[in-house]
């Protein structure tokens, strides 16, 4: 992580390198572990598929500056679209990647379109996607094709053909693949015009309209780059899981969780939603091992730990680096 | 270069802007001074596209753009800064030049190079890697400057770029504008600076209650008893002459 540390101080191009080199090491962490311990296994795989929803939020929050609270009617769709085509019309795993992909993405093309044709901000963008992850809940739990509130179950298989790996090992090579595709293109986001035009927008957007940005357009591809992502994740996790129903896919659990990464990570920040959703992974499975026998009380410390986190790091991890480096 | 015809914008009942006319020569400095809540900002928003007006047009080079959004007006050539500077305040100053820049590059390498030379020609080369929020009142006009500088328009809208500067400020910017203007570009400012519109623009426009009460040489206008009463009340130029006369006598 040295590479976020000291990014204000290196020459560009051995920071090029760092980050390269930071994002192999990252890669190659789950390696050691791939041992064949399943408990451990598992975490990892839940924590980079938390990194890459964390990964998703942040391009339109931490870099948009839009502040979305439901994530969750992305990812849910992105489940429910993978699910529905192999459970009702016995489609290949792989094949529904795509499409839960663009079917992601074009929900948030549409909620895009509508909040900010009508140049919803701030708060009020962040209770109309509250509100349209609720309404896609209900409809889930409604009609008869998702199964309604019994949830679905996709088929078992057992071949990586069919995206479904006997030793598990498969999903960690997956979600790393995903993740990685978001940690790039937030990498990328950093260095293009595209990454320039949305943050302009995010810190001030009239001033971004003077400059000549078109920010009805910029804020609506970056919702629906993240969107696509999310979607993507959910895909995944359903996969993974083998059901998905209306309280997984489109309950407030995954739209906070999204959230919390960035913010704890440092938002706006390549690094940050990795750094966020990995010290929140594991804080979370320290608590739950350490004070398992009594129910709750890891939920307090999580909690606590966490109100911490946001009043002394308001940058996150990543701006903790940040001073490090300055300081040194 | 730039022309305004019988532009009118009302908020509820109020007249903002009343069938306002302006025509802005190019390769001039043309200003526009009016007394507070004159219209002079509601007019830089009809003009940038970034308000629509309820009547009347506007076209810039030759082409119609009442209503065109502000990142259009932009791409054609036309660019304003705000009153309140409002900078991009994360970012460093050269980041935000290059959101300027970036108009017409697309690499990010092309556009901080760019951000870079702009901020040479507005006097900002020493804080390019200080972020915008920790610059001086000063410092964030000239940022503001720079920015719209960076898009290379051909028409720069200046509203009140010298407005909270202490006179050495003033002194120190006004080359900067006119070295803007001598470079091609052709400029459209509001101020209250007096001194700086007396010096700076050839053409000077006035505004009172949304409407255009007088027009040309700066010199001349502010002797203009319409323009006196705008900004000292009714009767006050008729005062100020026998004043005037009296103490000759």
């Amino acid at each position: 992580m040295s590479a976020a540390a000291s990014a204000g101080s290196i020459p560009s191009r051995n920071r090029t390198v760092l980050l390269l080199v930071g994002g192999l090491a990252l890669a190659l962490v789950p390696l050691a572990a791939l041992a064949g311990d399943r408990f451990w296994l598992n975490i990892l795989v839940y924590t980079y598929l938390f990194a890459g929803l964390s990964v998703a939020w942040n391009i339109i929050a931490g870099f948009g500056g839009q502040f979305s609270f439901g994530h969750a009617v992305f990812f849910g769709t992105g489940a429910y679209a993978a699910a529905v085509l192999q459970a009702r019309f016995g489609w290949n795993a792989w094949a529904t990647l795509p499409v839960a992909l663009a079917l992601g993405a074009a929900v948030g093309a549409f909620i895009g379109a509508l909040s900010f044709r009508y140049g919803l901000r701030g708060s009020y963008f962040a209770l109309v996607t509250l509100a349209f992850a609720e309404v896609f809940r209900i409809l889930a739990n409604s009609v008869k094709f998702t199964g309604g509130g019994v949830g679905l179950l996709i088929p078992l298989k057992s071949s990586a053909l069919d995206f479904q790996f006997q030793g598990k090992a498969g999903f960690l090579y997956v979600i790393l693949v995903l993740t990685l595709a978001g940690f790039l293109l937030s990498w990328w986001l950093e260095r293009s015009r595209y990454g320039a035009w949305l943050t302009a927008v995010r810190d001030n957007e009239d001033s971004a309209a003077a400059l000549g940005v078109d920010v009805f357009r910029v804020k609506l591809q970056a919702i629906v780059i993240s969107a696509g992502l999310m979607a993507a994740g959910g895909a995944f996790y359903v996969q993974y899981f083998h059901y998905i129903d209306p309280h997984i896919a489109y309950g407030p659990a995954v739209s906070v969780e999204a959230l919390l990464g960035p913010i704890v990570g440092g938002l706006g920040t390549v690094f940050g939603p990795l750094l966020g959703a990995a010290a929140l992974k594991l804080l979370g499975e320290l608590t739950r091992n350490l004070m398992g026998d009594a129910p709750g009380v890891s939920l307090m410390i999580y909690g606590a730990v966490l109100i911490a986190m946001v009043t002394f790091l308001p940058r996150g991890i990543a701006g903790l680096f940040r001073r490090f480096a300055r300081a040194a | 270069m730039l022309e305004a015809r019988h532009v009118s914008i009302s908020f509820g009942g109020l007249k903002a802007v009343d069938d306002a006319s302006l025509a802005v020569p190019a390769g001039s400095i043309t200003s526009l001074i009016g007394p507070n809540g004159a219209g002079k900002s509601t007019l830089f928003g009809i003009l940038s596209g970034f308000l629509e007006p309820d009547a009347g047009s506007v076209s810039f080079l030759g082409q119609d753009v009442t209503g065109l959004a502000p990142h259009r007006i932009c791409r054609l050539g036309m660019t304003r800064t705000f009153q309140l500077a409002q900078p991009f305040a994360g970012q460093t100053v050269r980041e935000n030049i290059a959101v300027g820049s970036h108009l017409h590059q697309a690499q990010r390498k092309a556009a901080l190079a760019h951000a870079e030379s702009i901020a040479l020609r507005v006097g900002l080369s020493g804080q390019l890697d200080k972020p915008a929020r920790d610059l001086t009142i000063a410092g964030r006009k000239r940022l503001e400057l720079a920015r719209a500088l960076a898009t290379e328009p051909k028409l720069l809208l200046l509203d009140e770029v010298l407005a909270g500067l202490n006179p050495q400020e003033v002194s120190e910017m006004s080359p900067v504008i006119r070295s803007i203007r001598d470079s091609g570009v052709t400029v459209l400012m509001i101020e209250h600076v007096m001194q700086a519109v007396m010096n700076l623009s050839e053409h000077t426009g006035v505004l009172n209650n949304g409407q255009l009460i007088a027009e040309g040489k700066p010199a001349d206008v502010t002797r203009d008893p319409r323009v006196i009463e705008a900004y000292l009340g009714r009767g006050a130029a008729e005062r100020l002459r026998t004043s005037g006369n009296e103490a000759h006598a």
